[in-house]
């Protein structure tokens, strides 16, 4: 018998990196093959996408259900409007600033939030996004309550062409999209990554082995945050219009983004990828039927939750042993496989 | 100096039905450690129910409790025994994101059925009527919404402490297992702790539609106000929900005597600050 062999990557592994190369180059190029209508929809994929993944960290990996993830969505689409209009700032390094200040914002916010437990967790973080929500609308130079537009000029220093800026707003998209992915998959891949798996599956045995819990978990909260507002940002230059109800959207920013997880299967890099591409095809069959749909929604996801609670993704999984990304390490005997998540 | 008495007073009232939105949710954690992030859009589910029955039987709201309170438990057992029973476990995720699936649903029905137009129940004289206190005029419908809500709470704690029923939530809140083997149905109990609270709620929804107008998309604002008035008041503690309910109502009545725009903000800073000095709210049931 001879020594078993540990390997990461595997065959389905390496094939899909190859499709998910070939299709990202045939992605990146669609502002030459794709209409105007193709790219908006493709672009809120991406940002929906990037949502979805961010959330699913938080919840999945790091076991912190949150409900108030629309607060650095906002926050960062304000950011977005308020270093444009007043501080002057070109709008891509505006968005890039809204990230660093989420994150100096979600330290202390995490730090009072964290006390709570759970499920009240999750409300703490709507408490939290509803006080921004409340903040951003006592601030008349932002539009108050009824909001504000981007201004012509500020738009205009993005391309002065009406395709060049949807080509440009487009190509942000799909780039956060893969470095939110890339982040997440490098952040697992590491050590620390490790030490997240660990609190997934035990957060006793985790703490038993010398991990501290709270700081992982800080450290995820932060990342999280200022990532989710990066995409906050991308996501009102594109609407180029701002207000309070609209960013801080509970059902935009987080019912979705839950459902998108839920049904492509939480605490899987696969999964939210699944996910996003199953809302959207339902949300462009079933739109029509206006509020019904998210009723359709709702019940699908507890349908999962309840029958399927690993997902579409967990289904494919368990069925076909299958791993797109190489988080886990699998152990050959003879010829044998077997996988160690 | 009287403004500031009277905002203070009428943010004490105002705790009342805090307090109401606050009890049902208290009792559900108690007994079975569920948080339902749709028991807002079931308390505006019960203002509705209550619209349409005072419009078939062209009754007074407070009559029409007489249906809407036992529609709302008999939902109340239903939902617990059909779907929300399957969700408990050691995991957290199923219950929160079943009931973020439920509040959707319900929410999107209402306005389906209802659209998304302010509705208000009709009171009649009493919603404008008041009665002078020292020089203040105090109006009967707060007055009576922070009766109902000790009512309401002294109910709970008997029935909680003095009954049958009571001592099953008990047993099935300390340790499933043994209760079970007791020859307590866990799924009944439980089912019934929901039909309880959800009758509260009933009573909670009614007492709102008649304070104010309501729409499908205010669940969410009712369930953060429940919820702060049982954190601050501490977690299993139903009178300590009550002083909750009252410190939120007398932030918010303040912060709106100083700025209408602070009314909503002055609450949520208040919970913060709780939580930050009082992690376990400022009356924690104290462990026997």
């Amino acid at each position: 018998m001879s020594a078993p062999a540990v390997t990461r990557a595997t065959q389905a592994s390496r094939l899909a990196m190859l499709v998910a190369a070939v299709a990202l180059a045939m992605l990146a190029l669609a502002p030459w093959w794709a209409g105007r209508a193709d790219m908006r929809l493709m672009g809120e994929i991406y940002l929906y996408l990037s949502l979805a993944c961010l959330w699913n960290l938080m919840a999945g990996y790091a076991g912190l259900v949150s409900v108030g993830q629309q607060a650095y969505v906002g926050f960062g689409g304000y950011m977005l409007f308020a270093l444009t209009v007043f501080g002057g700032l070109h709008p891509i390094a505006a968005i890039v600033a809204a990230g660093g200040l989420a994150a100096v914002v979600s330290v202390p916010v995490a730090t009072l939030i964290f006390r709570l437990k759970g499920a009240y967790f999750a409300i703490g973080t709507w408490v939290v996004a509803e006080v921004f929500r409340l903040s951003f609308a006592q601030v008349s130079a932002l539009g108050g309550g009824s909001g504000s537009s981007l201004p012509v000029g500020i738009v205009r220093s993005l391309s002065s062409s009406r395709s060049g800026r949807e080509a440009l707003s487009y190509w942000l998209a799909l780039g956060a999209a893969i470095v939110v992915i890339g982040t997440i998959y490098l952040f697992l891949r590491s050590r620390r990554g490790l030490a997240l798996t660990a609190i997934r599956d035990s957060e006793a045995a985790a703490s038993g082995l010398g991990i501290d819990i709270w700081r992982t978990k800080l450290e995820v909260y932060v990342v999280t945050s200022a990532l989710t507002a990066v995409i906050g940002g991308l996501i009102f230059l594109q609407k180029l219009r701002i207000s309070p109800d609209a960013a801080f959207s509970v059902n935009d920013w987080t019912a979705f983004v839950i459902f998108i997880v839920v049904i492509g299967g939480i605490g899987t890099l696969e999964g939210p990828i699944i996910g996003t591409l199953v809302f959207f095809a339902i949300r462009e069959t079933l739109a029509d039927f206006g509020t019904s749909y998210l009723m359709i929604l709702g019940a699908v996801a507890i349908v999962v939750m309840l029958k399927a609670p690993k997902g579409i993704w967990g289904l494919i999984r368990d069925r076909y042993d299958l791993e797109l990304f190489p988080l886990g390490y699998r152990v050959h005997h003879d010829g044998g496989d077997r996988k160690e998540s | 100096m009287i403004e500031w008495t009277n905002a203070l007073v009428q943010g004490v009232l105002l705790g009342g039905l805090y307090a109401l939105f606050a009890a049902g949710l208290s009792l559900i954690f108690g007994v079975m450690r569920l948080v339902n992030i749709a028991h807002g859009d079931l308390i505006v589910l019960a203002a509705y129910i209550g619209l349409s029955t005072t419009m078939i039987l062209g009754v007074h709201p407070f009559v029409a409790l007489l249906i809407v309170m036992p529609v709302m438990a008999g939902i109340g057992y239903a939902l617990q025994r059909g779907l929300l029973n399957q969700a408990l476990g050691d995991d957290i995720l199923p219950p929160l994101l079943v009931t973020f699936g439920l509040s959707v649903i319900i929410q999107n029905a209402l306005l389906e059925g209802y659209s998304a137009d302010p509705q208000k129940l009709n009171g009649g004289v009493i919603e404008t009527a008041s009665i002078s206190l020292g020089g203040l005029a105090v109006g009967i419908l707060p007055l009576l919404t922070f009766a109902i809500a000790v009512a309401v709470i002294a109910v709970l704690q008997w029935v909680f402490y003095g009954t049958g029923l009571g001592r099953g939530f008990r047993a099935v809140s300390d340790n499933q297992e043994i209760a079970q083997l007791m020859g307590l149905n866990k799924a009944h109990v439980f089912g019934l702790a929901m039909a309880l609270a959800l009758g509260v709620t009933a009573i909670a929804g009614i007492l709102l539609g008649v304070r104010t107008s309501f729409d499908p998309a205010i669940g969410g604002g009712r369930l953060i106000f429940g919820f702060e008035a049982v954190i601050i008041g501490g977690l299993g503690n139903l009178w300590g929900t009550l002083a909750g309910g009252v410190i939120l109502g007398v932030a918010q009545t303040l912060g709106a005597k100083i700025d209408p725009g602070w009314q909503l903000l002055a609450g949520h800073v208040a919970f913060l600050v709780v939580l930050a000095v009082r992690p376990n709210g400022l009356f924690p049931r104290v462990e026997h």
